[in-house]
């Protein structure tokens, strides 16, 4: 609730810098980030500055460090321990690589979709939630307008409104997908990562999905990585190439596509390599 | 198009169908079945042999004894001049110690395998894990002898009024005794619940301990309650360390302190003893044996529903 209230002032302060035509702020400022998993070093000298209320696209070739970067965002690459960085990372102007900065905290504002779906093995409604209980919403009407309210931002409240008290796993993967930006949602976090959440899925659930990102961005910074070069060209504002761990081009999305700066890159998205 | 067959050294294809070819592969494959099945009805038929002989012996013994005094007595006394035969004091001494046991193994197990499975790191785990492998594999008797000789007297001086057969110090050894089986068992279900689990909810921001217990430890549910079940089971039927240190005082009471007998330490004294054959005191241990048979039955069927009721869905 406190969230939706920053949110709004963010908002109206958005509006306002629209109209005088100023440029967004950055959720994301990284300085010269790098990156190792104990010898292989996976990222070099990442600078990227991320706009809030964007869709900001990391396309490249596999193994390039797309997920290191990502999971680098909210600190997830961590779970792996030979991980070793270095450089800064500054989300809302703090380093969030700082020793004392809280990761669940960071986590609390910056959501995750996996690849993978990867509801937990619970109801449809305790998916949901999951995020506010944990942090301290107990309140049973309140929790139901959480719910609802995260089902619909998901797109998938129609689909399941009937069977909320069913276990997840019996909804198919594309309805899975958008119960897990549900359950994102939940916690009204200011930015949303996502890592490929359409490669498990059919067409269709693809289509669905890239809708609801362009309806999310309203109210969400995104960062999404992807393979498909349509879908980054369909549904990003900026993009950035990433090849053996360096970022080569980083602009505006049409840019990329039409007319990149860096050979590298025109040959990646024109299907050359990769 | 390739008109031409390449040039090979080696032909997999031919030397496949050479194999085959071989009588070998090709009478193991009609044996090997055979030797199973036989190998399998043997076991099949010596579990019906002693599951009949059982059977028998008891209903011999309700010739003598009324079935309904048997389940409903209070007094156990068949040594005495007019033998009374009612199983609850029995029941009773293996449900007191087999509830210690649980009280103690089930959370301090639980806290191992959470640790183990969430918590430690690799090299710890590999350290651990087998030195629990290896608990859960000292002979009872050794344990037996801990209880009397090191625990009961050691009890004593926080207890005085504990007696040197009780209730309270074979309890707490058999909760020591199946702890490594309910924190290994409930480590693997634990670990088993996949990884993906675990990052989506960190990924909300949750804490470790959180993730542990709101997510894992439900996920795993059924493996956990399966590995209590198992754990009991091994608590009732245990023998040696209620013999050793529980008591030969079968009474109808709900004090941990003093003197009690088991169903199995009953077993082990007539069989230790000597009742002679025919008579009703040698029936009575098969009526006990297939009491604790009965027990066990329902601790798998307990087992196998929860299985079904909490299966694992991701
Ligand atoms: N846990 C790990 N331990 C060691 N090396 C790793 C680990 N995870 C990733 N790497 C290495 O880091 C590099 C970057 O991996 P990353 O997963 O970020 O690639 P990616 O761009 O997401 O690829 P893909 O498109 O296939 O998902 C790869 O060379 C990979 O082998
Ligand atoms: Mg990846």
């Amino acid at each position: 609730m406190v969230q939706a209230i920053v949110r709004e002032e963010q908002q109206t302060k958005q509006e306002m810098k629209v109209l005088q035509n100023q440029p967004r702020e950055n959720v994301y400022e990284t300085n010269n980030l790098n990156l190792w998993y104990g010898d292989k070093h996976a990222l070099k000298d990442i600078n990227l500055n991320i706009q809030e209320n964007n869709v900001t696209a990391i396309i490249g070739p596999s193994g390039c460090g797309k997920s290191t970067y990502l999971k680098t965002l909210n600190r997830m690459v961590e779970l792996v321990p030979s991980v070793r960085t270095t450089g800064e990372i500054n989300y809302r102007q703090r380093n969030i690589l700082d020793k004392g900065y809280s990761v669940e905290e960071l986590r609390t504002k910056v959501g995750m979709v996996f690849q993978k779906p990867n509801p937990f093995p619970k109801s449809i409604y305790d998916n949901i939630a999951y995020g506010p209980r944990i942090h301290g919403i107990k309140n049973k009407k309140v929790l139901d307008q959480i719910v609802e309210q995260s089902l619909r931002g998901a797109a998938i409240w129609d689909e399941v409104k009937d069977r909320l008290h069913d276990n997840a796993y019996g909804l198919s993967g594309g309805q899975q997908q958008r119960i897990c930006i549900a359950r994102c949602l939940a916690i009204e976090p200011d930015v949303i990562l996502m890592d490929e959440p359409t490669s498990a899925l059919d067409p269709i659930s693809t289509l669905k999905v890239e809708e609801l990102v362009q309806e999310l961005k309203e109210n969400y910074s995104i960062i999404i990585v992807t393979h498909n070069m349509q879908q980054a060209a369909r549904i990003s504002d900026k993009t950035a190439f990433f090849l053996n761990g360096e970022v080569i081009e980083f602009d505006a999305t049409d840019k990329i596509f039409s007319n990149p700066s860096d050979k590298r890159t025109e040959d990646y998205v024109s299907g050359r390599f990769g | 198009m390739v008109s031409q067959k390449r040039e090979k050294s080696l032909d997999v294809q031919q030397m496949i169908a050479d194999k085959k070819n071989k009588g070998l592969g090709r009478k193991a494959e009609k044996l090997v079945p055979t030797i199973l099945f036989i190998t399998a009805a043997v076991s099949v038929l010596t579990t019906i042999g002693i599951v009949f002989t059982l059977i028998f012996e008891t209903i011999e013994f309700f010739r003598r004894v009324s079935f309904w005094e048997y389940i409903t007595g209070t007094e156990w006394l068949p040594f005495a001049g007019e033998p009374s035969y009612g199983i609850l004091p029995l029941v009773l001494g293996t449900l007191k110690v087999t509830g210690i046991a649980i009280v103690v193994a089930v959370p301090l197990g639980l806290a191992v395998a959470i640790y183990l499975s969430e918590f430690a790191s690799d090299k710890v785990r590999r350290v651990i894990k087998p030195i629990l492998e290896v608990l859960a594999g000292v002979p009872t008797i050794v344990y037996g002898f801990f209880a009397l000789t090191f625990v009961t007297p050691m009890l004593q001086k926080i207890f005085p009024s504990l007696e040197i057969f009780n209730a309270l110090s074979p309890g707490l050894i058999i909760g020591l005794m199946i702890l490594p089986t309910i924190a290994s068992l409930s480590e693997d279900a634990l670990s088993s619940v996949p990884n993906a689990m675990r990052e989506g909810a960190l990924g909300l921001g949750s804490t470790k301990l959180e993730v542990a217990l709101k997510i894992i430890l439900p996920a795993a549910l059924s493996g956990v309650l399966a590995s209590v079940v198992l754990a009991m089971s091994r608590a009732i039927g245990e023998t040696m360390i209620v013999s050793l240190a529980g008591g030969s005082t079968p009474l109808f009471n709900f004090d941990v302190t003093g003197s009690i007998q088991t169903m199995t330490a009953y077993i082990v004294q007539v069989s230790t003893g000597d009742a002679g054959y025919g008579t009703t005191i040698y029936y009575s241990i098969y009526a006990v044996g297939f009491t604790l048979f009965i027990f066990t039955l329902i601790m798998n069927l307990i087992a196998s529903w929860i299985s079904k009721r909490f299966r694992e869905e991701y």
